[in-house]
């Protein structure tokens, strides 16, 4: 009898643990990106930074070929490759940014949630303060105040996804805190924060995942913002930056699409696949919560 | 603990609530949850609370155990364990002895196990955390326990997650966490409520038996005045937050003295009587706890009830029999009751002739 169970259950969960072709197709386009992205100085690609000036094709910039799969911006230099590296930053701003507000956003939404009372009426204050500012502006405002480094761009971008972060923690925590699970818990003798990390966070870690994918989109796409603004990162070339670059005034768009196409195209297929990931993983999990 | 001479545990009760009161600020007003409940517990012994929704049973229960919400919550009288008051302990002073001391077992089995983590982690935690067990031999003791409360196959369960079993066997993972460090004092919260009407015989045999072997003494809220009848060796009523009867089982069953508790009585279905006959039951609602009606609180819907039951509020009175309590003014049995008994058996006979 519990083989024919054990069967039933298997084949149950094959039906419902399915997550699509589409998701593992966005999985592995950004496996490849972070890769590239780790590991952009070890892969044989051509200087991001040299001018390959061919004075056989006249002027650059140079449309995609051969030799320069992406084509040359004004400077003749290699599209593909500063594609390429530019991976790294606009990752890594993504990814530090929604990783700060995670840490900061999601430890001050658990607690408030699940203390309430006047920590949770100071933080709901402070993060409706926070959701209140034009985000746009205030991330032109602070990165046009500091010094533009690595660091302080993703901060900045942090700084901005705390609020919504840490209002979805809370709603998360209060939504668990009540059940009875946290009630038995307690009555075993069980401290506040054994509490909220070993029965609350693994709860809330749930729905939390997929806005993670999310909310990393949203930073690179801000990121993405701030460099055409010439506000990101100074020092290094980055998407948002490489976009700016072939979209200036003198008609660059219209004589050489390319400059700006391909390093669109990658900031496109990178959010698209973080959004279609998010969205898909979310959907999972809630089907499992409803079988519960 | 268990070093104390038996004799001495015999008179002494294990717990003890004297005046307990525990209100709730709401916007309304406070509510009354529980309104001075006094009542003793002896080890070995398990007492019924039984009542209606709001009765303030379930408040009662996590009352003498502490466990109530952080906020807006009064608490006043005392609660003894083993002698010592806990009443005005905090949520820290109380952690040594939740779990170790006593510890609760909840309604739902789907809310109160946590869906994302293993049942044997859950069992395991507090052998962990009061014992300082290590993982190996926390699992080792969960196996055993899984056994004592007949779970089928401990091992392969230990490791599944609350959604792969069943209703029955997650009362039975909730109450094997509970004696997992082997308390003293059980309160079981309406604990077969939410489970299928064939398993609940089951698991109150469980819970009894286990209650027996291990010496424990248990308190058991339930709505249901059947469920306490085979498992408890005395019962109280609760209405409105107060206690209105308190008896030995056999004895309640027997010799009803408040006509709350002989009313609760009639609307349990009988075996014996014909089908599709209308279950009795008690007209209007359970009190209002924010405003309770002044005199008994049962008054307003008690067919017994006269001016003085309006007016003034019975205190609790020794019936005739030891141990047996009620707060009526007019019992079941005296010379009013039997004189409106008359009166009501008259006019229902009346409109039975009309219709």
């Amino acid at each position: 009898m519990s083989t024919t169970n054990n069967s039933a259950g298997n084949q149950d969960e094959v039906a419902k643990k399915k997550l699509g072709f589409g998701f593992w197709l966005c999985v592995t386009w950004l496996a490849l990106m972070v890769f590239v992205a780790l590991f952009t100085p070890l892969l044989p690609l051509k200087s991001p930074t040299s001018n390959f000036l061919d004075s056989s094709q006249g002027r650059p910039p140079y449309a995609p070929s051969w030799k320069h799969w992406f084509g040359t911006d004004k400077d003749a230099r290699d599209v593909f490759s500063r594609t390429m590296h530019g991976a790294r930053i606009s990752l890594t701003v993504g990814f530090s940014a929604i990783t700060a507000g995670f840490l900061i956003g999601g430890t001050i939404g658990v607690i408030s949630g699940y203390f309430r009372g006047w920590i949770d009426r100071v933080s709901s204050f402070v993060f409706v303060v926070l959701l209140s500012f034009p985000s746009l502006v205030l991330a032109i405002l602070l990165t046009s105040l500091i010094e533009r480094s690595l660091l302080t761009v993703s901060l900045v971008l942090g700084l901005l996804s705390i609020a919504p972060v840490g209002r979805l923690a809370r709603a998360a925590t209060m939504q668990y805190a009540d059940r009875e699970f946290v009630l038995a818990a307690r009555q075993i003798g069980a401290k506040d924060r054994h509490i909220i990390i070993k029965e609350i966070l693994p709860n809330v870690a749930i729905p939390m995942s997929s806005l993670a994918l999310l909310g990393m989109a949203v930073a690179v796409v801000a990121e993405g913002g701030l460099a055409f603004l010439g506000l990101s990162v100074e020092k290094g070339i980055t998407w948002g930056g490489l976009i700016q670059l072939g979209s200036d005034a003198s008609k660059t768009l219209e004589k050489a699409p390319w400059i700006s196409f391909f390093p669109i195209l990658m900031l496109f297929l990178t959010v698209l696949s973080l959004n279609f990931a998010g969205d898909r993983l979310r959907t999972y999990f809630d089907v499992k919560e409803m079988t519960l | 603990m268990s070093s104390a001479a038996p004799d001495r545990n015999e008179v002494e009760p294990l717990i003890e609530t004297v005046e307990l009161r525990t209100h709730f600020r709401t916007p309304r007003g406070i509510a009354r949850a529980v309104d001075g409940v006094t009542l003793q517990i002896r080890r070995g012994q398990s007492l019924g609370v039984v009542g209606e929704s709001g009765s303030g049973k379930t408040v009662l229960s996590r009352s003498i155990m502490g466990l109530l919400p952080r906020n807006g919550v009064i608490r006043e009288g005392s609660v003894r364990y083993g002698g010592e008051e806990i009443g005005n302990r905090t949520p820290k002073q109380m952690r040594s002895i939740w779990g170790r001391e006593m510890a609760m077992v909840f309604q739902d089995p789907m809310t109160s196990l946590n869906p994302v983590m293993k049942v044997g982690k859950q069992v395991t935690e507090s052998l962990r955390l009061h014992l300082g067990m290590s993982s190996s031999e926390a699992m080792a003791v969960a196996e055993k326990i899984f056994r004592d409360v007949r779970i089928p196959e401990p091992t392969r369960r230990l490791n599944q997650y609350p959604h792969e079993l069943s209703g029955g066997m997650r009362q039975r993972v909730m109450i094997a966490i509970a004696l997992a460090c082997g308390p003293n004092m059980l309160f079981a919260d309406e604990p077969t409520t939410a489970l299928d009407v064939t398993v609940q015989a089951q698991i109150l045999d469980l819970l009894s038996e286990q209650i027996r072997d291990r010496n424990m003494s248990m308190l058991l809220v339930t709505h249901n005045l059947g469920v306490v009848a085979g498992y408890t060796d005395e019962i109280a009523v609760m209405y409105g937050g107060k206690v209105v009867e308190r008896a030995p089982t056999k004895v309640l069953f027997s010799n009803v003295k408040m006509p709350y508790t002989e009313a609760l009585l009639q609307s349990i279905p009988r075996m014996n009587q014909p089908s599709h006959s209308r279950l009795a039951m008690i007209p209007g609602r359970p009190p209002d706890l924010v405003n309770p009606p002044t005199g008994c609180r049962f008054a307003p819907r008690c067919a017994y009830a006269r001016d003085v039951c309006v007016r003034e509020e019975p205190p609790l009175v020794q019936a005739e029999t030891p141990d047996h309590t009620f707060a009526c003014h007019f019992p079941v049995g005296s010379a009013e009751y039997h004189e409106r008994r008359v009166e009501l058996n008259r006019a229902s006979t009346t409109t039975a002739e009309v219709l």
